[in-house]
């Protein structure tokens, strides 16, 4: 840490850094490309990977945004402050989407909710929201009355040319850019189609049979988590965690609840850990089951679904038994978790243990060797490690593209660092890497859970919390291996029971944002298994 | 062995000894009109009865058995429910291909069903040319499925038509050739001499090597005509919603509903009919007092228990395998398929000339 | 009063007789004609017993409408389970998840692409009133006001039993639809849609 400190500090004298538990610089605009540029490149430094972009709305405090930034290389992550120039009617900051692929999304949203326009960004147009709605819902004088922006049934106004903001001699002018070319025969796929996966859009251009570009459309199932979680207390923004991602709802509420008990200096008891941890593992089998059974099915077997989800029923039974729901637990909680194991849920564990082994071996058997499987999997939507990392496409997606990012062993929580497991990694980065990463990892998890099963510590599952939860004035972020990649919490607090912003980074929205770059000249079949090999929630990108 | 040619010449001699020959003739042609369509609706509901409960058991479901004794009368209750429901009338379409396409698709099945050996005698028309026959109105199939695509006005349907043409007519090269094989092995085109030339063993058997190879590619090509899975490809609906029916609702969709059911039939009856004998009974040359106990069967539970044992093995197919890509599609077909299919054909020539089937 | 009962389910299973009784009231009270004619208890069979959902779903409530489609509660032992990814051709559609801003027009053109007779059915507390999304800026509070609903299904996310509970109270809704003449639902649907009408679409 202190290394980095030096090298920052005689690299950028004019930044000021700010120690942590995490490192912030803070930047002017006029010089944050250029830093940008000096942090991925330095070899001492390589922050190659780009987490997310923390738009932020400080009232008086002007508006800005936090890059946080990570090394694959050298593990190392730092946060950069940068503060917006303009007045609040036309804030701007200077794009970075040449360095990091990903940012293009990451400024886009940031624009939808902030209105800080980036400029030489190619595509500055809303995200989530309708092109035409009035103000940015995530500024803090926002007016949520229904009547400024009311649902309507009139289809939503079309465009075929995106925005870009250029800086003249100070001034930010407007401008446009064709995203097809005139004469492509373009397809709209989705937002009502089963192979989506949800509510997504993708605008194809194809010529034929094959791919040209595509142009992804979010939002048809933007919620606003970000915004509600700010006019609730902690305690009331976590049954949302089980809504946005609600294969990894157990993960995601352990995030959360981790940054707030850290913030809060609360410590949880051994039990709890042991019991959230095994949650975690529990809904990753479930999870990964069922994106076996909807991947095949997409690929036309479907019969494979049915299979898959006779495990997933079964661990859901688990669940159900302890935490009395089949899906939105809400179980996690501030200072551990709701309630005690249920009695059956040892054996019934065991049970489940016992069968998965056979159940992985039928569907690599009905599967995975299958020669029509195999062709078309193999070398279909090939994202390379470096591809992968700039557009910070984390989880076994990554995984396949032989990044070892899996953040239980790159930067472990709780008590991963004392398990005993494997990262599974593959280097071929294409469909089938992705999908044998996650026939892989159930393997793992279970491994994890044969472990701790047997060693559950006695002891209190929650601890006393206050009933009226409020943080100190600061800053935090955690980080946790979610079913599909880093899912991370940053949260900033100004001394009240709701936080000031709550920010969730999550593992989809690159996952599909890559999917343009990955389909160019493949068959319009092939965007269905790409599409489905990445495994995308669509309410988790669209929060 | 009973002969339906019996009652069907005694029907005839009876309606021609009160009136005229020509009335007698048309008679007896409505009479088979409207008994083919009955016989066309019940089976194909009786097929998609059949496959939601076979792939309910590969699935480890139950499958329909709510409405009626183990869900039978399920595929009823749809096609009532689809004959009154709403035909949605289209803007900027082509109304009148619109129209057609449906009748087109099930026009071409219920022609083919004309020569199908339903029984010993029970079949509408026998003549020199009858396979051919087959061969061609079950290609005017896809006329009706390239116009649906066309004239709906909507990019999926495009795709899926054009999907379907491709697909169509690569496969009908394979369905061709392994039919020529066996008429090559049979010496004739008429369906009744082909199933007569299976009395003493069925072609499965007596063709061996050539023969099986044929019975492969033919129930390869076959699923692929009659666009199930895993060449599913003109209405996959994880790529394309539907396919080329994508706008069609109604009765409309339900003649391409059953359409496809009774593809099924047509195809695995023609299978049946050219490598087990279509309504012939299992004869071993030889065991004589088998062959005898074989005959007491009808003609007619042979043939459809044919035809519904193989419709089992395409069915079995789409649920077990994942489907292919266009271009895989193509490939199979055109550097796999038709190759093999060729040498097949030389390799039955041989067989025939230098006598080594049985 | 004939006790109206659907999907072999016994009459006294049921835990809302009331309003279907008083529902078969209301339409026997504005019709003329009170007894069902036989054509139509046998469309009204026909149309009871083959619901084909629309496959549409787009969060949570749509994983559920999986597992209902899987071994364990496996719909199709009352013929559901030829979901349609066209709108041309399914019955209903069940709406399974949150329904946003954006994806309104979205949905209220599906709606319309639907072939008649459609229903609807609101799976889920998003879909009923917005649900834990209340307060938010860009949920749509309910779907009430932009389909006609027939049917809604409480929870977040109901369970697949009662999933099922809610497809077999729309079908036997549906046993007391009239198809010639007389007053039924459709009519309503269609003062709905009155005060409602179907928005152009120029593309």
């Amino acid at each position: 840490m202190a290394d980095i400190k030096g090298i920052i500090s005689s690299l950028f004298p004019q930044a000021v850094i700010t120690d942590g538990e995490i490192l912030q610089i803070t930047v002017k605009n006029a010089d944050w490309h250029e830093v940008a540029s000096t942090l991925r490149h330095d070899e001492r430094l390589s922050f190659d990977f780009l987490m997310t972009i923390v738009g932020m709305d400080w009232m008086e405090g002007g508006m800005g945004c936090i890059y946080y930034l990570n090394s694959t290389e050298h593990g190392h992550t730092i946060t950069v402050k940068v503060m917006a120039e303009g007045d609040r009617n036309q804030p701007y900051i200077n794009s970075i989407h040449d360095l990091w692929a990903i940012a293009t999304i990451y400024e886009r949203e940031v624009y939808d909710f902030f209105g800080i326009i980036f400029i030489d960004n190619p595509d500055m147009r809303r995200l989530f929201l309708n092109i035409d709605w009035i103000g940015y819902p995530l500024r803090k004088d926002y007016d949520n009355s229904p009547d400024t922006n009311p649902v309507s049934i009139e289809s939503e106004r079309q465009t075929d040319f995106t925005d870009v903001y250029t800086l003249k001699d100070g001034k930010v002018e407007k401008g446009e850019r064709r995203i097809f070319a005139e004469d492509d025969f373009v397809v709209n796929i989705g937002p009502q189609h089963p192979a989506t996966h949800g509510v997504l859009r993708f605008r194809t251009a194809v010529d034929g049979e094959t791919i040209k570009k595509i142009d992804i459309y979010l939002g048809y199932i933007h919620r606003g988590i970000e915004k509600l979680c700010e006019g609730q207390t902690y305690m009331q923004s976590l049954p949302f965690m089980d809504r946005m991602d609600y294969f990894s709802a157990h993960p995601y509420h352990h995030c959360l609840c981790m940054a707030v008990e850290e913030a809060a200096g609360i410590k949880i008891s051994d039990r709890a850990q042991v019991i959230r941890v095994l949650m975690d593992e529990l809904s990753r089998i479930a999870s990964h089951c069922l994106f076996i059974g909807t991947y095949c099915m997409d690929l036309g077997a479907t019969t494979m679904l049915f299979y898959t989800l006779r495990v997933r029923e079964q661990i859901l039974d688990i669940f159900e038994r302890t935490c009395g729901a089949r899906m939105t637990f809400n179980y996690d909680c501030i200072g551990g978790v709701m309630q005690d194991l249920d009695a059956s849920f040892v054996p019934d564990v065991k049970a489940l243990l016992e069968v998965l082994p056979k159940n992985v071996a039928e569907y690599n058997k009905i599967f995975t060797g299958n020669v029509i499987a195999k062709n078309r999997m193999e070398g279909v939507g090939v994202l390379h490690r470096k591809e992968a990392i700039s557009w910070g496409v984390t989880g076994p997606n990554g995984r396949g593209s032989g990044w070892a990012c899996d953040v239980r062993k790159v930067a472990p929580y709780s008590i991963y660092d004392k398990l005993d497991f494997e990262q599974v990694v593959r280097h071929e980065g294409d469909s089938m890497a992705r999908f044998k990463v996650r026939m892989d990892e159930i393997m793992q998890s279970a491994k994890i859970i044969a472990q701790l099963i047997d060693n559950i510590p006695e002891g209190e599952y929650c601890v006393k919390v206050p009933a009226v939860l409020k943080l100190p004035v600061g800053q935090w972020f955690k980080a946790v291996e979610g079913c599909r990649g880093l899912f991370g919490v940053h949260i900033e607090s100004d001394g009240n029971t709701a936080p000031y912003r709550l920010k969730l980074v999550v593992p989809c929205l690159p996952a599909a944002a890559v999917v343009d770059n990955i389909t160019h000249g493949q068959k319009i079949a092939d965007l269905i298994t790409i599409g489905g090999s990445l495994d995308y929630i669509v309410p988790d990108m669209d929060r | 062995m009973q002969d339906f040619s019996v009652a069907t010449n005694w029907f005839h001699a009876l309606l021609a000894g009160v009136m005229p020959e020509w009335l007698a003739v048309t008679l007896e042609c409505l009479l088979i009109g409207v008994g083919l369509l009955l016989v066309y609706a019940l089976l194909a509901l009786f097929y998609i009865w059949f496959e939601r409960k076979v792939c309910a058991a590969f699935q480890c479901r139950l499958g329909p058995n709510r409405v009626g004794p183990w869900g039978l009368l399920q595929s009823f209750a749809d096609m009532f429910k689809i004959l009154i429901k709403e035909l949605i009338s289209l803007n900027h379409i082509d109304k009148f291909l619109f129209a057609l396409a449906p009748y087109l698709v099930i026009i071409a099945s219920m022609l083919a069903f004309a020569v199908l050996p339903w029984g010993n005698g029970l079949q509408i028309i026998d003549f020199n040319v009858g396979i051919f026959f087959l061969v061609a109105v079950s290609s005017i199939g896809v006329l009706g499925i390239l116009l649906a695509g066309w004239s709906s006005n909507n990019k999926f349907t495009l795709i899926g038509a054009l999907r379907s043409g491709a697909q169509m007519i690569s496969y009908e090269l394979s369905i061709g050739l392994s039919v020529i094989t066996m008429v090559a092995f049979a010496g004739t085109m008429s369906v009744g001499g082909i199933v007569e030339a299976q009395n003493h063993l069925w072609f499965i058997f007596s063709g061996h090597i050539p023969a099986i190879i044929a019975f492969v590619i033919f129930m390869i090509a076959g699923t692929a005509e009659t666009n199930r899975g895993p060449f599913d490809l003109p209405e996959a609906e994880s790529e394309l919603t539907a396919g080329y029916h994508t706008e069609y609702s109604g009765i409309h969709f339900g003649f391409f509903y059953l359409a496809e059911y009774l593809n099924l039939f047509i195809i695995s009856g023609v299978a049946a009919l050219l490598f087990f004998g279509g309504w012939m009974p299992l004869h071993i040359p030889g065991w004589d007092g088998f062959n005898h106990i074989m005959d007491y069967i009808p003609s007619v539970i042979w043939f459809i228990g044919k035809a519904v044992a193989l419709s089992f093995i395409i069915i079995w197919f789409k649920w077990t395998f994942p489907r292919l890509r266009i271009d895989q599609l193509l490939s199979l077909e055109w550097k796999y398929l038709l190759p093999i299919n060729l040498f097949n054909l030389v390799v039955m020539v041989l067989v025939i000339v230098y006598g080594f089937h049985f | 009063m004939k006790q109206v009962s659907a999907q072999g389910m016994p009459y006294e299973a049921w835990k809302d007789n009331e309003y279907i009784e008083s529902l078969v009231k209301k339409l026997n009270e504005n019709g003329a004609n009170i007894i069902v004619g036989s054509l139509d208890q046998l469309i009204n069979w026909g149309r009871s017993n083959s619901l084909w959902p629309l496959t549409f779903a787009t969060s949570c409530c749509g994983i559920e409408f999986v597992s209902l489609g899987a071994a364990r509660y496996d719909m199709a032992r009352f013929g559901w389970e030829v979901a349609r990814a066209s709108p041309r051709q399914a019955d209903f559609m069940m709406v399974a998840g949150t329904i946003v801003h954006r994806m309104v027009p979205v949905f209220r053109r599906l709606y319309d692409q639907l072939a008649e007779p459609k229903y609807v059915i609101a799976c889920g507390s998003c879909a009923i009133s917005g649900g834990p999304f209340k307060k938010s800026y860009h949920v749509a509070m309910g779907i009430e006001d932009i389909v006609p609903v027939d049917v809604f299904v409480p929870g977040c996310p109901p369970r697949p039993e009662a999933m099922i509970y809610g497809i077999m109270q729309l079908s036997r809704k549906i046993k007391v639809e009239k198809f010639f003449g007389g007053v039924n639902r459709q009519e309503s649907q269609e003062e709905f849609l009155k005060q409602h009408p179907v928005p152009d679409v120029n593309d």
